[in-house]
């Protein structure tokens, strides 16, 4: 492993049993997480990103099956282990909670409606043992409660989740993740079901607590404008592959594959009025048929005969960044990014230039 | 590897709009069909009750006798089929005589013996699963339809509408169930209608409060707002966009219903409350057959057989149905 | 100057729902607003700002507890007859928000989107019906193979096309839109979105836009209303509420947008509102333009013009 990693996911395949056929939802991903750092994994319905977590996590239903690959983790110093090869058994006693904590999207369904909040943070910490007694997980709660944001603890802490707001719910959620201080934090798009407002003070948060902590996160959303707020390394997903990897400001103002460039044209900016956004025509692919060659090339208007062939490997732009395109292959004609996006990168990169003044 | 220039030519795509369809093109009843056709014991139950009713039809036409002819020659006989007499079973024997022999009927079979007023057991007992299920039958699909439109009604219309019918629910419900039959049999006398008639009237109260809760889960769902603002009246989106979407829970519930309506009938005819001679259901048939038990057990066997049958298949075939009109989200 | 024609006029609507004997929610509290005929007029705010319910009172899905509401010049907000009825009817649509439930599971793709047609009596026969549901499907991007399937069978996207098609296959002037893309994928959005700006271009249609999504409103809207628990705030032209916002609420939320920019979400500041001390009840719309207008007392207006408020957008 790494030196500086915490979690290395290696050649990981995965896929579903379905009555219809065998569903490829993960075909050979591969990525590292350094301790400390945040890595966004972004893409849509169909990309594979939730089941990479449930992976790494050890959640997968019966019907799926890992093919091959490896999820390394960090345990200490000197011992790692392979999370796809250990029990259910030592997942629950050892990792889960613990080690690795998920926040997940929806903070109505996440609490236990007939627990106070108290208990379910304290649940954990009882469960693990990172506590000797009662009254120290409930000092230990409060604590968090504090840590999180939530206010006036010592009432709260006794209150049921149906009397706390959408925000605070969610915040709850995040401190019964960090009750037994994991190494790793997963949040499967922890903002998508909030309010704008609410959700930038949850992001704060969580970037406020990796600041405290040092914990490691892997943050999974589709929401491209979060992502630039809370990554240091971005991962596009497309197919169930990773198919661009990268520094924050790398992705966003240098992309080079065209699924990238589809997204973030997609989306509309604050900052330059009136232009127009590009859509990706057509949908993303049935995988219990996966296509040959790139699975993106069906929707790209970059698309060459290779595309159709065979599947193209990950090139290195940088030694931090790389993109699984054939257009980057040296006998690959020069495209351009669509001009929309040109411009918007060129205007704000214009702008820090103006900040830094 | 090395690669060619010309695989680096770019393909104008002809279909941009890759219109990929994500599940089967079947409805939800043929859906339905098939998880329901890889349920075993659904299945099972589904040909045991086909075997049954089949026989129902055919049965009493099988035999030379007659269901409600009265031979006083023949009372009591045991059981006795050709061929299968020839293993020791079905032998005609009873406490070890050889019953048939003895009276000198050779050529005579009763192939589930005969009552204690020489009537034949086999037709005896197929006329009384006709009559059984028929009572059943009715009484449920009445059911069905009274409580189908109560809790239709109920559900959509909400507020007011909703409490008044709600409260009058409540208050019927209240009232015993065997009281009400027991009035009702006493002074309509006990026949065909009669029975049929104490069994549905309360029966559609549960039918009701499943629909007007299923009603009351869909109502807020934007297809029927959609149907709303399209102009569509209460009535067509009741029929149309509402109905269609409950139909699931409603034949499961039919199909659950029908063994309770079955029991119930024998139950009553235990009781006495059942119908009258000649006609005969299965509960009757028990009923009188109980009361020879221990002498003459074939009486009461073979219709006690018929009936725990028919109520099993009953119940795993609905058991199956609910499983299988399980609404589960597809292709995502 | 050609005066731009009004299609819908709203005076003082309220929309009340009373929860038990003691507590009533004022989801919509006197709010009063117009839209030009031809225009995207955008109703943006967090939950429980009674966008949707707005929405919804507009088109009589609920019945409004007070207030005047005049669409295309008749009044649409008293007791209706059978004639206004099917006015509003033909004239006024609503497209939805979740995809999953805005089709009915057991109807065929071509009975949902005929579905308009045949509740109205206006087809005689069946090649009559199909042909106008061709033309409309078509308009939206989808093709004749899927009239014959079932809503399962189709992704989110595709899903509110046929709630788009389902809409204008009466041919209505003005459709509410009611958080069409918020289920949806961020690329699919965008397809949505350039679908309806080409439609409404193609048909001449007036749009009213209920979202939270402030970037999205922005690319399609000519002018918003900012609402806040079942107040406008804030009214204007998308240059008045983005580049010179001056309700401290527009102001938090244009603050709380993160950009597709990593440097400069590294820099951004969050402007809190906290509504403790504003009385939204007391304070009246008062016009800073011709197009901008602030719900404000004399004293908060003051306050707030005073004060230094470039956003803290680039």
């Amino acid at each position: 492993m790494e030196k500086n990693a915490l979690l290395e996911v290696k050649n990981l395949t995965l896929s579903f049993k379905l009555s219809a056929g065998i569903n490829h939802v993960i075909r050979d991903i591969s990525f590292t997480l350094a301790q400390g750092e945040t890595l966004a994994i972004v893409g849509e319905s169909g990309s594979g990103k939730s089941v990479t977590t449930k992976a790494i996590m050890g959640l997968i239903d019966d019907n799926g099956a890992v093919e091959e690959g490896s999820i390394l983790f960090k345990l200490n110093e000197t011992e790692e282990v392979d999370l796809l090869k250990v029990d259910k058994d030592y997942l629950q006693k050892n990792i889960r909670g613990s080690r690795i904590a998920i926040i997940f999207q929806d903070p109505m369904t996440s609490l236990d409606p007939t627990m106070t909040v108290g208990k379910q943070i304290m649940e954990s910490m009882l469960e693990h043992h990172k506590v000797t007694s009662k009254s120290e997980a409930f000092k230990k709660a409060k604590e968090l409660l504090d840590l999180v944001g939530i206010d006036h603890p010592d009432k709260r802490i006794k209150q049921y989740p149906h009397q706390l707001s959408g925000g605070m719910r969610q915040r709850v959620v995040i401190a019964i993740a960090l009750a037994c201080e994991p190494d790793l934090l997963i949040a499967d798009e922890p903002t998508t079901a909030l309010d704008v407002t609410i959700q930038s003070q949850i992001l704060e948060l969580i970037k406020d607590i990796q600041k405290k902590t040092g914990v490691s996160i892997i943050f999974i959303t589709h929401d491209l404008g979060v992502v630039a707020n809370v990554a240091d390394r971005v991962a596009v997903m497309y197919a169930g592959k990773i198919v661009e990897e990268g520094l924050a400001s790398e992705i966003y103002y240098n992309p080079q594959h065209p699924y990238t460039w589809g997204l973030l044209s997609s989306i509309p900016s604050l900052s330059d009025k009136g232009s127009e956004i590009l859509s990706i025509p057509g949908t993303p692919p049935n995988l219990i048929n996966p296509p040959v060659g790139d699975a993106f090339a069906y929707r790209s208007a970059y698309a060459m005969k290779i595309d159709f062939e065979e599947q193209p490997p990950m090139f290195k732009v940088s030694s931090t960044h790389s993109a699984a395109t054939w257009l980057l292959h040296p006998l690959a004609p020069k495209v351009e990014m669509p001009a929309i996006l040109k411009e918007r990168i060129q205007l704000y990169q214009s702008k820090r230039g103006q900040q830094h003044d | 590897m090395s690669y060619r220039k010309e695989q680096f030519e770019s393909v104008t795509l002809q279909n941009t709009e890759q219109q990929e369809m994500l599940a089967s093109n079947t409805g939800f009843f043929k859906d339905a069909f098939t998880r329901f056709a890889t349920n075993k014991g659904a299945l099972i139950g589904l040909i045991f009750i086909t075997i049954i009713l089949g026989l129902a039809l055919i049965g009493p036409s099988i035999t030379p006798h007659i269901y409600n002819e009265v031979i006083t020659t023949n009372i009591n006989l045991p059981p006795r089929i050709p061929f299968l007499e020839n293993f020791g079973i079905f032998n005609g024997f009873w406490e070890g005589i050889d019953v048939y022999a003895k009276k000198g009927f050779d050529d005579l079979y009763y192939w589930f013996g005969a009552d204690g007023l020489g009537r034949d057991l086999w037709s005896r007992v197929w006329m009384g699963t006709r009559i059984s299920f028929l009572v059943a039958f009715v009484a449920v699909m009445i059911d069905v339809a009274i409580g189908i439109t109560y809790g239709l009604v109920s559900g959509y219309f909400g507020g007011k509408v909703d409490l008044v019918m709600q409260r009058l629910v409540e208050v019927i419900s209240g009232i015993p169930n065997l009281v009400v039959v027991i009035l009702l049999v006493l002074v309509l006398k006990p026949g065909l209608v009669s029975i049929i008639f104490a069994l549905m009237i309360t029966g559609w109260i549960s039918m009701s409060r499943v629909v007007r809760s299923q009603v009351l889960k869909l109502k807020e769902m934007e297809y029927i707002l959609a149907a709303r603002t399209l102009g569509a009246s209460s009535f067509v989106i009741i029929l149309k966009e509402i109905l269609p979407n409950i139909m699931g829970q409603i034949i499961v519930m039919t199909m659950f219903s029908i063994p309770n309506a079955i029991f119930y009938e024998s139950f009553l005819a235990f009781v006495g409350l059942g119908l009258q001679p000649p006609l005969a259901s299965l509960g009757v048939l028990i009923s009188t057959g109980y009361q020879s038990m221990l002498i003459y057990p074939h009486m009461v066997i073979y219709p006690v057989i018929v009936l725990s049958i028919l109520m099993l298949s009953f119940n795993l075939m609905a058991d199956g149905l609910r499983d299988a009109f399980d609404p589960k989200m597809k292709g995502f | 100057m050609t005066e731009r024609k009004i299609i819908l006029e709203v005076k003082k609507l309220d929309q009340f729902f009373k929860i038990d004997r003691k507590t009533t929610t004022r989801a919509v509290d006197g709010i009063s607003f117009h839209i030009y005929e031809g225009e995207t007029f955008s109703v943006v705010g967090e939950s429980g700002s009674g966008k949707s319910t707005l929405g919804r009172s507009l088109i009589r899905i609920y019945d409004a507890n007070a207030g005047e509401v005049t669409f295309m010049g008749q009044n649409i907000s008293a007791k209706l007859s059978k004639e206004t009825k099917a006015f509003l009817r033909k004239n006024m649509q609503m497209i939805f928000q979740d995809p999953m439930a805005s089709l009915n599971p057991r109807k065929k793709v071509i009975d949902s989107i005929a579905f308009g047609l045949d509740v109205n009596k206006l087809v005689q026969s069946p090649q009559e019906r199909k042909e106008k549901v061709l033309n409309v499907l078509k308009s939206v991007g989808l093709l004749e193979d899927h009239l014959n399937r079932y809503p399962h069978q189709f992704s989110g996207g595709q899903r509110q096309r046929i709630g788009i098609a389902r809409a204008l296959i009466l041919e209505p002037k003005f459709i509410i839109a009611d958080e069409i893309i918020s289920a949806l994928d961020v690329s699919i959005q965008a397809q949505v979105i350039n679908l309806m700006k080409k439609l409404q271009k193609k048909l001449g249609l007036t749009y009213m836009f209920i979202a939270h999504d402030l970037s999205m409103v922005r690319y399609i809207s000519d002018r918003v209303a900012v609402m806040h628990v079942g107040h406008i705030v804030e009214m204007g032209t998308v240059e008045d509420i983005y580049d010179h916002p001056l309700h401290p609420y527009t102001r938090s939320l244009l603050s709380a947008i993160p950009h597709p920019d990593p440097d400069s979400e590294r820099a951004r500041k969050r402007v809190v509102y906290s509504k403790t001390g504003i009385n939204y009840n007391a304070g009246t719309l008062r016009q800073l333009s011709d197009t901008h207008s602030l719900l404000a007392t004399d004293e908060e207006f003051a306050l707030w013009q005073s004060g230094d408020y470039r956003s803290s957008l680039i």
